[in-house]
């Protein structure tokens, strides 16, 4: 039992892997604070991507990486990103829904 | 590689994996739904809290005059956020020193990196740390006038960072059941199944937290 799951463990990263993933985390986390306190930033269009995407990357560097999803059995990735989607999903429908985004037909007309 | 009924018998599946390790993914995109729900009431409540304090604007209340400033704080919030990071590295320290357990340490960087010990205490004085940052945080915005039933972002607020709040100290018993655990017997690559189920849920818990902290305290 346990020689399986050794299998598995031997896929898992190095030591000095982890070390760069945490500075790498550290990294982002520090750029997204920066951004908040660029008042000239803030204001344009770009800021709220910006930080979505900064956060997405950090999420997905954590599960790769740390939650080893990156290296084990394909079903661990089907049970995670499953619910995830859905769980996406359910979100920006709720967002919708409640006049949070919009389209604007008249745009598409 | 194909599994017997002895395998499935001891705690491993027709899948060839074992079975703890599956129902805790389950779990997990479970709980993906549970927070996708609190995070949506969180922002579909935002800017429509008729009184304040509110987040990132100071409030002037009409009747006392009285101005409450912006309520979060970010550079704590901040701080709290590497501190839990950083836990996450210590948490995959952790499994990797109990995976290694058997393998011979020479030098006294290998035989650091190889305390699971050390490591599991780290992650867990970390998880209280983040929870010290929580309570001061919940402890202030009270102070200042913020509670769950001031207004629609205080009740957001506060259900969604006590949620998640809840869960780590979950996760912080859980390290220190485990690190008795290994100060009682010791923790070996046996365990290893053990641990690795803890540091996912554990990450888990970080991963929350990341999305929250962009969500909530970061976008204004």
């Amino acid at each position: 039992m346990s020689d399986a799951h050794a299998e598995h463990a031997e896929h898992h990263p190095t030591w000095s892997t982890y070390w760069k993933v945490a500075l790498i985390l550290t990294v982002i986390t520090v750029i997204e604070v920066w951004c908040y306190y660029l008042p000239a930033f803030v204001a344009t269009p770009y800021f709220v991507p910006t930080l979505l995407i900064l956060s997405a990357v950090k999420f997905a560097i954590v599960v790769l990486f740390y939650m080893h999803l990156k290296y084990d059995a394909k079903l661990y990735r089907v049970l995670f990103t499953g619910p995830f989607l859905v769980a996406m999903a359910t979100i920006i429908v709720l967002m919708f829904l409640f006049g949070k985004f919009a389209i604007h037909l008249s745009l598409l007309t | 590689m194909t599994a017997t009924a002895a395998d499935v018998g001891h705690g491993y599946t027709t899948t060839g994996l074992p079975h703890r390790k599956i129902a805790i993914w389950a779990f997990i995109g479970s709980e993906c739904m549970l927070f996708a729900s609190l995070i949506s009431t969180y922002l579909i409540y935002k800017g429509r809290s008729i009184a304040g304090p509110f987040p990132h604007e100071a409030w002037t209340d009409p009747s006392t005059h009285h101005v409450y400033k912006a309520i979060l704080n970010i550079p704590v919030t901040s701080c709290s956020t590497f501190v839990l990071l950083m836990s996450s590295l210590a948490m995959v320290l952790a499994l990797a020193a109990v995976e290694n357990r058997d393998v011979p340490k020479h030098t006294l960087g290998d035989r650091i990196l190889g305390s699971s010990k050390l490591w599991l205490f780290t992650t867990a004085a970390l998880g209280a740390t983040f929870l010290s940052f929580q309570a001061y945080e919940f402890t202030s915005f009270v102070h200042e006038g913020l509670t769950i039933r001031t207004n629609l972002f205080g009740s957001s607020f506060f259900t969604l960072t006590g949620f998640h709040g809840a869960h780590v100290t979950a996760g912080v018993l859980w390290l220190l059941t485990m690190l008795g655990i290994d100060f009682k017997r010791g923790l070996g690559p046996k365990d290893a199944l053990n641990v690795d189920i803890m540091a996912l849920y554990w990450h888990f818990v970080d991963v929350v937290w990341i999305a929250i902290f962009t969500l909530i305290y970061l976008i204004k």
